[in-house]
């Protein structure tokens, strides 16, 4: 068995949690040691990219989330393509698939999620795949033909990122989705049809209140030629991607006594049960400021804030993690919406404001304190950061709720005080009202 | 570190300042030019906001904390850890619009036909931002802020 020297910062993931960590660290500590695992092969890569990469519109160095040289400038020792398959947090120390072990000073479990897979039959069969790592983009890409059919399991961005990207290829896609319309957690009714028929333009057949039951095959072979929904219809297709969804990847920390919810439980520091274990990103649950608790947020740039406050705090600075909340941007099919927290109200104890004009529109939902719960843009979506802002720093709207869906609506449609309040905010660092002292808990 | 800073009540609220950005930003020397013959017509990376009586020009503010730069899904906009300047690596961007989504001053642009965010640079390789250089009334200063 193979001892590592003891590394002063362990981060288990390579994505955009992890390098938020890693960098972060290395600004507040120039010397301590740090390592990076994790169980693919690539340098840090820009996950979103992957169906620009099916799409044959971007090469894989394009899809670096930092340049070459990255890790090398800021001596971070990279392990890849190896899995951590222990976590001792007495000792210490993990334990990686080929015996590895390495002892750490402060660990950070950036482990990511994984797909959601159905339980159904004919799963294993040839021309069935998942859609959230390179390789999975890699594996469409060197099996599918122009011409094919595909049936894409899951009508959420994955989803719908799979489905640009191969019709850009020539394959002809059907969706299917279980709730009554696609994009349902981050659209509004209204939303979601505009998106399924600007979808639908594109030769793309949407089928919603429906699930898939069975994948079939060629009889005597393990090529997939159709799918069976739950109504017993058959679709003829050559390949399927499921995409329901991820789960956040607990094993490690619930088998190392990390209490674990749906995903790590951790404190407003980043920080799990353990004092020297931090998560963040798709495997960890951080304070969501809309819903006023904390639960899973498995968004890029959530994980990649997330992966900073723990490099502060793992670094000795401690910093809190004043919360956020979902926000997605969508492009696909040449949209343009921006949405975040709330877009259903899920009583009628909210207000909801939207206009529509004839290239966008707008929509905000108030919770009765007056804060931002939810916003809607689409089409002229360049303002809605200014939104987005206030609903991010709590800020009180009600006086002047009704210039927020203006269709001229700028920065100085907010009060004078408040947006010239809000101008000096860029001059200090976001975290500064909640940043501690520093501590030094190395 | 330096920035663009704009006294108020001397903007004349001219326009000049989004002119001569265009201009800058753009391929051709001549503005009618760059307006007539480039197929993305330049954009103003910084606006004149309007409410009668004030008007004045935002731009990228380079935050401390740049919102933008912890929100690219590519890593296409970095802060440049010596000067502090946030600039977006067109090459790099898929035009997601996650940066305007989490740009809290509203001041990144879309480049609707080449798909790409764009923003202020304070006019890397100039010794002042055109917008200060052409400012009629002197309204912008670009000016050393303490850390």
């Amino acid at each position: 068995m193979t001892h590592l020297p003891k590394v002063k910062y362990l981060i288990i993931g390579n994505s955009a949690g992890g390098i938020g960590a890693a960098e972060t660290i290395r600004c507040a500590d120039k010397d301590g040691s740090i390592a990076i695992v994790s169980d693919e092969l690539y340098p840090a890569y820009s996950r979103p990219l992957i169906s620009e990469y099916l799409a044959e519109k971007c090469s894989l160095g394009k899809m670096l989330f930092r340049p070459l040289g990255f890790y090398e400038a800021l001596n971070i020792n990279t392990i890849l393509g190896k899995k951590v398959i222990r976590l001792d947090t007495k000792i210490k120390a993990v334990q990686l698939d080929d015996g590895t072990e390495i002892s750490w000073g402060k660990l950070l479990l950036a482990t990511g999620g994984i797909p959601t897979i159905p339980k159904v039959d004919g799963l294993n069969n040839t021309g069935v795949f998942t859609f959230t790592t390179i390789n999975d983009a890699k594996e469409i890409d060197q099996f599918i033909k122009k011409g094919h059919r595909a049936v894409v399991i899951g009508g959420g961005l994955i989803g719908v990122s799979v489905t640009e990207a191969l019709v850009k290829r020539g394959v002809k896609v059907t969706i299917v989705e279980m709730k009554d319309r696609i994009l349902n957690t981050i659209l509004d009714e209204e939303l979601s049809a505009m998106a399924t028929e600007t979808i639908i333009k594109h030769d793309v057949r949407v089928i919603t209140k429906h699930t898939l039951a069975e994948v079939n095959c060629l009889f005597g072979t393990d090529s997939v030629h159709a799918v069976t929904l739950d109504d017993s219809r058959g679709i003829p297709c050559e390949l399927v991607v499921i995409a329901i969804g991820v789960r956040p990847r607990t094993e490690l920390a619930s088998n190392a006594g990390i209490k674990v919810n749906r995903g790590i439980e951790i404190d407003c520091f980043m920080r799990t049960s353990h004092p020297d274990v931090y998560a963040c990103g798709d495997v960890a649950e951080p304070y969501d400021f809309v819903y006023g608790e904390n639960r899973l947020s498995p968004i890029w740039p959530n994980a990649y804030l997330g992966g900073r406050i723990a490099g502060f705090n793992m670094a000795g600075e401690a910093t809190e993690y004043q919360g956020s909340t979902t926000m997605n941007s969508l492009k696909y099919f040449e949209m343009a919406i921006t949405s975040a927290g709330v877009v259903t109200p899920p009583d009628d104890s909210y207000e909801v404001l939207s206009r529509k004009y004839d290239h966008s529109y707008k929509k905000i939902i108030l919770k009765k304190n007056g804060l931002l719960a939810g916003m809607v843009f689409a089409g002229d979506i360049e303002k809605s950061g200014i939104v987005f802002g206030l609903m991010r720093d709590r800020v009180n709207v009600l006086d002047f709720k009704q210039a927020l869906i203006a269709e001229n609506f700028g920065f100085l449609s907010l009060p004078e005080e408040l947006w010239r309040q809000r101008l000096k905010t860029a001059f200090y660092p976001q975290f500064s009202k909640r940043r501690l002292v520093k501590t030094g808990v190395l | 570190m330096k920035r663009v800073l704009v006294n108020e009540p001397v903007c004349m609220g001219c326009h000049l300042c989004e002119v001569y950005c265009q201009l800058q930003h753009s391929k051709h020397e001549d503005m009618v030019k760059a307006f007539k013959r480039e197929p993305s017509r330049p954009i103003a990376r910084l606006r004149i906001e309007e409410k009668e009586p004030l008007f004045f020009p935002l731009g990228c503010q380079q935050c401390e904390e740049p919102y933008c730069v912890n929100a690219c899904l590519t890593g296409a906009i970095t802060k440049n850890s010596d000067t502090g300047v946030i600039t977006t690596d067109e090459e790099k961007c898929i035009g997601c619009w996650t940066c305007i989504l989490a740009c809290p001053f509203g001041i990144i642009r879309q480049d609707l036909l080449r798909h790409k965010s764009i923003k202020c640079d304070l006019c890397q390789g100039l010794e002042t931002p055109t917008c200060v250089a052409n400012c009629p009334n002197e309204a912008l200063t670009y000016t050393t802020i303490e850390d």
